[in-house]
């Protein structure tokens, strides 16, 4: 079924009575070619482009609770390509280029809103390293703009310029940047894998994988054992718990993020603001709430709850910025548990065991990367070789040194 | 959280820098003839679990002393608290 304003209209004089579920509840079949495991953003994405972009339809995608339950469920919605490095930023941009194009591909509406983003400069030195940024951002073929204080005092009067300790110098906009709904993002993908043949199988957790002299043959799942010719896991979050069912470390450690909504609010931020000199983010949903968070808590964790401190310090850098936040009451709180990797960049790799794939390692970027994650792992999972903008997205860099560590904090996953 | 400093007594984990799993008090032999394997799992892999994990913090806003907890990772639940110097030396190291 294609949605349309034609579709609505007449449902609207028809009773509604015409709408169907989104998707089937199918129950595995005891073989596909390509298992997913992980019916998340990316898992969903990779099925969604395994199947109308490189022909695959025997697919399931294996979920443990209900589909979009994870990270998808529970970010800041925030979708930019404001990176530096080659290993990152062409694939970044490749990610923003099919965010654009979301909505007509899935005939789904994710709410992408080019609403902007801005970093916030406070020092000289600061301006020099985003100035390189947006350099690096046009030779991706993105698009950033150089804003000094006098342009943000007029498109942005609220923004505290004169704060003592962190005054405002500029910022670095990318105004392709904004926001996007995080749910419908999953659940555009899952309706448009669904219609192209793709299982989604909810409630259905993975307990164990076949693995045979060195070749994984399927899972074992709480619905039997399923095989499959390849087994693709993409679980961000759960990565350590899921990866050590084959035997596997890996370089990634499990990491609470905090996030929070206010009370809903008028119209007041027209995109996404960064601060620069501490670490906070905030946009506007289009329910009013602002959406805003920070630091992760910085110990290794698997409860969705953080803890105090953070809450203080994601206020205090939001106070930093825009002091009138401070009248707005907060409505309410959460967690989400990130896979931070040892660089801070994610990994979309084979791994040493024959059949077996990793997606994961996102820490808390993932939904901004959720198209360009599922198209580059599909291609993976298709040709059995990386797509070039995610070829350096490796599980072996570390041993090679080739490691992409955006923010320079070396092997430390809670400074990332 | 409240971590219970083995000399301190109970002190907010504000006070603390969580450095993460305790695996890395064991330095691989440098001299060993796989020492690059060794030093990249030392390095980067950690094995990150739900559940009882030993892990490293330092007392940065107190007596700077290392600390090694075992804490639950799926309640936060802290189990034990060692200084460090205790268990390197009961792992039979000289300091």
């Amino acid at each position: 079924m294609r949605y349309s304003a034609f579709k609505i209209l007449k449902e609207g004089l028809t009773g509604n009575k015409g709408w169907k579920p989104v998707w089937r509840e199918p129950d595995p079949k005891p073989e596909y070619d390509i298992i997913i495991v992980g019916a998340g953003g990316h898992g969903l994405a990779t099925a969604y482009y395994l199947a109308k972009e490189f022909g695959m339809r025997n697919i399931a995608v294996l979920e443990k609770g209900w589909l979009g339950s994870g990270n998808i469920g529970r970010n800041t919605t925030i979708i930019r390509s404001n990176y530096l490095l080659p290993g990152n930023q062409p694939f970044y941009e490749m990610s923003m280029k099919l965010w654009e194009n979301l909505e007509q591909d899935t005939n789904y509406n994710s709410m992408v809103s080019q609403r902007s983003i801005l970093n916030l400069i406070h020092t000289d030195a600061q301006r020099d390293a985003f100035v390189r940024r947006g350099n690096a951002m046009f030779l991706s073929g993105a698009d950033a703009e150089l804003a000094d204080a006098e342009q943000l005092r007029a498109e942005l009067p609220f923004l505290d310029f004169d704060n003592a300790r962190f005054p405002i110098k500029g910022g670095l906009y990318q105004r392709r940047g904004g926001t996007a709904r995080h749910d419908a993002v999953a659940w555009g993908y899952a309706r448009g894998a669904d219609m192209r043949g793709v299982d989604i199988i909810q409630n259905c957790e993975v307990t164990g994988f076949d693995i045979q002299g060195g070749v994984c043959r399927g899972v074992e799942t709480t619905r039997g054992a399923i095989r499959a010719r390849k087994v693709a896991v993409c679980v961000a979050g759960s990565s350590g718990r899921v990866m050590a069912k084959a035997g596997m470390r890996l370089p990634i450690e499990s990491h609470v993020l905090q996030a929070f909504v206010s009370e809903g609010l008028k119209p007041v931020l027209p995109g996404v603001i960064t601060f620069g000199a501490g670490h906070f983010y905030v946009s506007q949903s289009d329910k009013g709430g602002l959406v805003f968070g920070g630091d992760i808590d910085g110990y290794n964790t698997y409860a969705q709850r953080g803890n105090l401190p953070v809450v203080e310090d994601v206020a205090e850098g939001g106070m930093a910025i825009m002091p009138m936040i401070g009248r707005a009451r907060l409505l309410r709180s959460w967690g989400g548990i990130m896979d931070m990797s040892m660089d801070g960049t994610p990994f979309i790799d084979k791994t040493h065991i024959g059949g077996l794939y990793f997606n994961g390692g996102w820490c808390y970027g993932g939904f901004k990367a959720t198209p360009a994650s599922g198209y580059c792992y599909a291609h993976l999972l298709a040709k059995d070789e990386p797509h070039p903008n995610a070829a350096q997205m490796r599980l072996d860099r570390f041993k090679t040194g080739n490691v992409i560590d955006e923010k320079g904090q070396g092997n430390q996953p809670n400074l990332h | 959280m409240i971590i219970d400093h083995p000399i301190l007594g109970p002190r907010d984990a504000a006070e603390f820098v969580c450095l993460g799993d305790a695996c890395m008090m064991d330095r691989p032999d440098w001299q060993a003839d796989d020492a690059l394997d060794q030093f990249v799992e030392y390095g980067y892999l950690r094995d990150n679990p739900a559940g009882e994990h030993q892990e490293l913090w330092y007392h940065e806003q107190g007596d700077r002393s290392w600390l090694v907890l075992t804490r639950n990772t799926l309640t936060h639940e802290i189990s034990k608290v060692e200084l460090a110097r205790d268990v390197a030396r009961a792992r039979g190291r000289d300091k």
